[in-house]
């Protein structure tokens, strides 16, 4: 074979080609790493989604910066793996390169996507936590809350987990904060209400 | 009275309006939800939300929408974009509400933005001034906003804006603002750890809070500070065990119990802090024992948060200093685990199996028959961590068994990710025991890894081909084993082939190809004829693409020696194909076959292929070369080169002939060719055939080379089964795996309903993990060493990389020829003593020959040029009465190479003239300042400004006085950071005369980047290696100094003088000289004879510098 490579080699001067393939190759890999869901940052969890045994997103939240294009993929493909799984089952999942977490609780599906070394059962508690909380707060939560509250459903999202981590993890604590953005609504909003009442509407 | 009815009634339509339209929308956010959720298709939906769109985006441009409307849109575009549909256009307003609106408009435009945007967003820029208002509001809730807000997206180089906010918070009386303070902190961390590194101290307030909710925030940063660097923070050990200890025993208040447990996620936080600074360090470990001992005694209750919780703990104990009475309660809880009937348990029981297994192979033992069960369990996930956990308990007995489960897993497995892990997992083992003791044959490595193949296909990292074919190919220490081993593969690949290999996958195809070419010709009772009709077929399947096709000619290329008929039969149909690859080896192919003399010198027979050098310089081309350029023919330029000339030509050339100036040069070599690199590759690529099958015929020749450039895990992984290179007889293993074997059946408990198969397999799963092999099976490393040893190479173990090699190579070539090329100078020019700015001696010899050269350059130049260069001065005005100021310089700088001094300027009272030193790291410009009147001068300050430079240090700027007739010197150490071809210089003198009356003198001058480059010395290995890594390079034919005898080196020389440039080697007609720009970037420099030309190629890690130095050697040259 020796000879087959100065049959084969080109007239032009070409030294240090292998070089330049390697940093291209490189540059390319590099680029190709930025593109998956790899994240250099390492938050615990990197998204929480919600959804109905109909595979309906009724809430999504992002802890990883992603593209339109790849939370679309990949609220897809987890909804659809998700669904597919029987009752039996156990609620942790491998997926790509990480662990997705989830439970149903009637007919919504709670689905967090955690690191690969979190430990799955503090998560299943956390989802439970939130639930816990949605419950307290709207009163025997049922699906239909959920999606014509869904704001209200972010607000205690964001009171409980902040930047993927945990936040706050007594109840009482988070259900105050969330009052007392509460109460400003209500303020602004009374003069309204009175109006309502003269038979204006 | 009835004024203020009018009034009210005139009021009343705008009222009743507003009122009216909110309550509308606000239903019309309902009415949307209701719709679509008795919409049934999908189709219908889209139009739905299509016409929402439309009529959003109607009412936020418009001017009257209120804010009240804008936050009702709002709530209806995140609705929208939940369902998938795009309301970018919403974006910008809601960074808007949350700007303009009140407390409730805010939250929903704060809500919005952290649901629309990530952090690389550009609009976010846009909010960083909203949350500094808002960080600085008096409103709690304003606050509290802004702060989730700066947690959840926040642009990192916007960070410092709001630090100092941030920071004053952690000290707010409110735990709330405290709290989400801290969380913004750890986000700050973890997208830009070095802008918060100042404060780690506050950190440490924060988990000192009275608040636990605060203390327990602080813990994430901990976590991760402690991952990074568990040694800065033994010291907090302590603290932790502490408060570990009062959570656990139930201090804290009680809202923070969950289902009766106290703070779970506390606990877990701290055993993780613990277990991370507790490993490999016994004291520390020391301090943990007790409060671990409580915590997996306290956690007794059946709820997942208990078990949350002892998870943590075993982890702890297997991670930190083991302690045996901890580890025995561990491992009950394991037990406790792996055979609750409660799926999500059991999971879990097998990943804390998994963890510790890796320090305890005999944990596995015990549960044996439980993970027999969750092998055949119909949950994916459990099974793929049963295989996880066998992983990692397999040695030489039980290989095969396990391999087996991992392969049949991959059979019924359709998840991309999934076959990509776990066939790497399979080629690992595969690898690490190629020859399996037991076996009858060496046919267990070669079928296993044909499944790899077959069902890995094209998703396998090329890794993994290479990885096999240099395993097959550098074989081990027996020979007689290897070419069995071949040959089998041989047999196994001609069984695949004659089978359909329609489906196979491109990948499999081509490591076939490539053993078939190789060993074919070993196996004496396979018929070489049959061999080649069956890859000919395979050329013929439009399945195969043409990369593969490449594999395969190459393949028959190797084993067509004495089937003439066969090939030239096989060239005929190759030569019209539409390939033109395919066509040139078709061609070659034919070549070689009816010339058996150059079959025999371009493929010997049975040479090593390891042994074979590439000449990557081409050099054996340059009497070619050389031939076709006395007939003629135009210099070769590369493609770059040849895109810069197209682009020059097009744009109007300015500059004068005799030298291009790189001003245009530069411009366009920055705007035009984005990435020199890129540009060399698909010239590499594309372009002529030649190359691209050079290119194709590389990768089956040398595979090794291949492997380098992609396969830095591969190779690692490569390293680590050859580390253990510790001869241990077989037998010895051998015997005492199965006196294990015998130990293992003795405590297995006797299962009453388990039928004989699984005993069977348990039998052969857990067999060698008995106490004397579970020594070896502790670390990775030091698993059974395996039989397949490779054989040590001299140059190949290196992991990092083609760019140490593929220097090797070079410099192996260079010197090669350096042997056979002509030594022609005695000065071996490589020593710094060739540096070119002597310590100017001040004797008239000197003089004298500067004189000579000035009078020369401004014959070339014009007079008026002011040349400013390094022994080219132009001393227009020597100053009166010092006609050798040097001398006048400090003691301390007068041995450094400088200048001749030149004039700048003067008037009837002060003379100004300057002198440039060349120290290391900065250009050292001296002004001497001269009185030439009799009385004294006062107040004499010297103000210099250069925007392109930066001013290092400066001294004796400023003079209280002058006496008459005297020189006082200042001098100005200048750095240059970005090179510049000129710089100008411009300053002014300012002085008195008489008391309250100030002159000033403005003078100007020029530096040039000669002035602030200095010579790089290295060798030709490190001028190699460096020569790699650079990414900015630059070609350009230069003028040649054809008259003298030898034209390279006189010309070298003269840049070397020029420019103070380190000139490195030559050998033969190629230079290489190197220089950096003062103690900064480097640029090395390549020169070769090219005819009467110099061709110099420049490679710099600055864009701009290679142009520069060029621009300086073509003057250099010009002005000889």
């Amino acid at each position: 074979m020796k000879g087959q490579e100065s049959l084969d080699v080109a007239k032009g001067r070409a030294s240090n080609v292998t070089g330049f393939l390697t940093s291209a190759f490189t540059a390319i890999r590099h680029e190709a790493y930025a593109h998956g869901i790899e994240c250099n940052i390492n938050l615990k969890m990197q998204f929480m989604l919600l959804f109905s045994r109909q595979g309906k997103l009724r809430l999504q939240k992002w802890y990883v910066p992603l593209s339109d294009t790849q939370k679309k993929k990949i609220s897809r493909e987890v909804i659809q793996m998700v669904l597919a799984r029987k009752p039996k089952m156990c609620s942790f999942l491998e997926w790509r390169d990480v662990k997705i977490v989830y439970k149903r609780y009637a007919s919504l599906y709670f689905c967090c996507a955690v690191q690969d070394q979190e430990n799955e059962l503090i998560t299943l508690e956390i989802i439970h936590r939130y639930v816990e909380l949605l419950d307290k707060y709207f009163g025997s939560v049922c699906e239909l809350d959920i999606i014509f509250n869904f704001e209200k459903a972010y607000y205690i999202l964001d009171e409980f987990i902040l930047g993927g981590e945990a936040q706050e993890t007594s109840k009482k604590n988070v259900l105050k904060a969330i009052e007392q953005a509460d109460m400003l609504q209500e303020e602004a909003e009374a003069p309204r209400s009175v109006l309502e009442e003269i038979g204006l509407t | 009275m009835s004024d203020v009815v009018e009034k009210t009634l005139t009021a009343l339509p705008g009222l009743f309006d507003s009122q009216t339209g909110a309550a509308r929308i606000t239903n019309r956010l309902r009415q949307l939800i209701k719709s679509i959720t008795e919409l049934t298709s999908k189709h219908d939906e889209e139009k739905l939300i299509k016409q929402e769109l439309s009529a959003m985006k109607e009412q936020v441009s418009s001017p009257n929408t209120t804010m009240k409307q804008m936050r009702e849109v709002m709530v209806r575009a995140m609705y929208c974009e939940m369902l998938g549909y795009d309301a970018s256009f919403t974006y910008i307003h809601a960074i808007k509400l949350a700007q303009q609106g009140g407390v409730l408009e805010k939250r929903v435009g704060y809500l919005a933005v952290s649901l629309f945007l990530n952090e690389g967003h550009e609009l976010l820029l846009l909010l960083v001034n909203t949350v500094l208002k808002d960080l600085q509001s008096t409103n709690l809730i304003e606050a509290c906003m802004a702060l989730t807000v700066v947690a959840q997206v926040f642009p990192k180089d916007m960070i410092p804006a709001v630090l100092p906010l941030v920071e004053d918070k952690l000290s707010h009386p409110k735990e709330i603002i405290r709290r989400k303070a801290v969380l913004a902190l750890y986000k700050f961390h973890l997208i830009a750890p070095t802008q918060v590194q100042h404060i780690h101290g506050k950190f440490r307030k924060a988990l000192c809070d009275k608040d636990p909710g605060v203390m327990t925030s602080s813990l994430h940063i901990y976590l991760q500070l402690i991952t990074e660097s568990p040694d800065d923070y033994k010291d907090l050990t302590g603290s932790f065990v502490t408060i570990l200890k009062q959570v656990v025993g139930g201090k804290l208040p009680v809202e923070f119990d969950y289902h009766g447990v106290p703070a779970p996620w506390l606990q877990i936080q701290l055993l993780r802090i613990l277990s991370l600074l507790g490993r490999e360090d016994p004291s520390t470990s020391e301090l943990m024992y007790e409060v671990l001992d409580e915590s997996l005694r306290r956690a007794e209750m059946n709820h997942n948060i208990t078990y949350a919780i002892l998870y943590e703990c075993v982890k702890a104990v297997h991670t930190i200093h083991p302690k045996a009475e901890l580890l025995e309660k561990a491992a009950r809880c394991i037990g406790n685990f792996v055979l609750s009937p409660k799926i999500n348990l059991k999971y879990l029981g097998l990943k804390a199996l998994t963890y510790v297994v890796q320090h305890d192979a005999r944990l596995a033992l015990q549960h044996q028959m439980t993970i027999i069960e969750c092998l055949d369990h119909t949950d994916y996930t459990i099974k793929r961590e049963t295989l996880e956990l066998l992983f990692r308990i397999t040695n030489a007995q039980n290989v095969t068994v396990i391999v087996e489960k991992m392969l049949d897993f991959l059979h019924g497995c359709n998840d991309e990710h999934t076959i990509i892990h776990l066939v790497g997992k399979v080629t690992e083992l595969a690898e690490k025991y190629p020859f399996f003791e037991f076996a009858p044959d060496n046919s267990w490595f070669i079928q296993t890894m044909n499944d790899v193949f077959s069902t890995g296909g094209d998703l396998l990292q090329q890794d993994v081909p290479n990885n096999f074919l240099r395993l097959l190919a550098e074989g081990s220490e027996s020979k007689e084993e290897d070419d069995q081993l071949r040959l089998y593969a041989v047999d196994s690949y001609l069984t695949v082939l004659k089978r359909d290999a329609s489906h196979l996958p491109q990948r499999f195809l081509q490591v076939m190809s490539w053993v078939l070419g190789e060993y074919t010709p070993l196996h004496e009772s396979v018929d070489q004829r049959e061999v080649i009709c069956l890859l000919t077929k395979l050329l013929d399947q439009r399945s195969v693409s043409s990369e593969t096709r490449v594999w395969i000619l190459s393949a028959l290329t190797k084993i067509s020696e004495g089937q003439t008929d066969l090939i030239l039969e096989l060239a005929e149909s190759l030569s019209s194909s539409q390939d033109t690859v395919l066509r040139q080896q078709a061609q070659e192919l034919c070549q070689l076959t009816q010339d058996s003399q150059l079959y025999e010198r371009v493929l010997p027979r049975g040479a090593p292929w390891d042994g074979m050098e590439v000449d990557s310089s081409l050099s054996f081309l340059d009497g070619f070369v050389s031939e076709a350029l006395a007939a003629g023919a135009a210099p070769y330029k590369p493609p770059h080169q040849r895109q810069e000339e197209l682009c020059e030509d097009r744009a109007l050339n300015l500059e004068p002939y005799s030298f291009s100036l790189p001003v245009s040069l530069s411009s366009c070599s920055i705007t035009d060719r984005p990435s020199p690199t890129l540009l060399s590759v698909s010239s590499g690529l594309s372009g002529n055939s030649t190359e691209l099958s050079q290119k194709a015929g590389s990768s089956t020749l040398s595979l090794e080379g291949v492997k380098r450039v992609w396969g830095k895990d591969g190779y690692l992984r490569q390293n680590e089964t050859t580390a253990p290179l510790v001869d241990e007889p077989n037998a010895a293993v051998q015997a005492s795996g199965q006196q294990e074997a015998a130990e293992r059946s003795e405590p297995q408990p006797e299962p009453s309903t388990q039928n004989q198969d699984k005993q069977q397999l348990a039998s052969s799963l857990f067999v060698g993990l008995g106490a004397g092999s579970s020594m070896s099976l502790l670390g990775k490393s030091e698993a059974p060493p395996p039989r397949f040893r490779k054989k040590p190479r001299p140059h190949s173990s290196s992991s990092s990389g083609t760019s140490e090699r593929s220097s090797e190579s070079s410099s192996h070539c260079t010197t090669e020829s350096f042997l056979y090329g002509r030594l022609l100078e005695e000065e071996p020019a490589t020593s710094i003593s060739a540096f070119s700015h002597n310590p100017k001696s001040s004797t008239a010899n000197g003089l004298a020959r500067n004189e000579d050269r000035r009078t020369n350059t401004s014959q070339i130049l014009g007079g008026d040029l002011v040349l400013v260069r390094p022994n080219m001065i132009q001393d227009e005005h020597p100053p009166p009465g010092s006609s050798d100021l040097t001398a006048l310089l400090p003691a301390d700088l007068k041995d450094l190479p400088h200048s001749d001094v030149i004039s700048l300027t003067s008037d009837p009272s002060l003379s100004l003239s300057s002198c440039r030193l060349f120290r290391d790291e900065a250009l050292l410009l001296v002004i001497l300042i001269s009185n030439c009147t009799e009385t004294e001068i006062k107040d004499v300050a010297v103000q210099l400004t250069c925007d392109e430079l930066e001013t290092a240090s400066l001294r004796g700027n400023v003079m209280n006085c002058l006496e008459g007739n005297s020189t006082s010197v200042c001098h100005y150490a200048l750095l240059m950071d970005n090179p510049h071809t000129n710089v100008s210089f411009t300053g002014t003198v300012s002085y008195q005369t008489q008391p309250g009356h100030t002159n000033t003198l403005p003078f100007s001058g020029t530096l040039s980047t000669a002035d602030f480059i200095r010579p790089l010395v290295l060798t030709t290995e490190e001028y190699g290696k460096l020569w790699l890594t650079l990414s900015h390079d630059v070609k350009q034919n230069l003028k040649l100094l054809i008259d003298a005898s030898d034209p390279l080196r006189t010309t070298l020389n003269a840049l070397r003088d020029a420019l103070q440039l380190h000139v490195v080697d030559i050998i033969g007609s190629e230079g290489i000289v190197a220089c950096r720009l003062l103690s900064g970037a480097s640029c090395l420099l390549h020169c070769r004879v090219n005819g009467d030309a110099l061709a110099m190629w420049l490679r710099s890690p600055l864009p701009a510098l290679p142009d520069c130095i060029l621009y300086h050697c073509q003057r250099a040259l010009a002005q000889h």
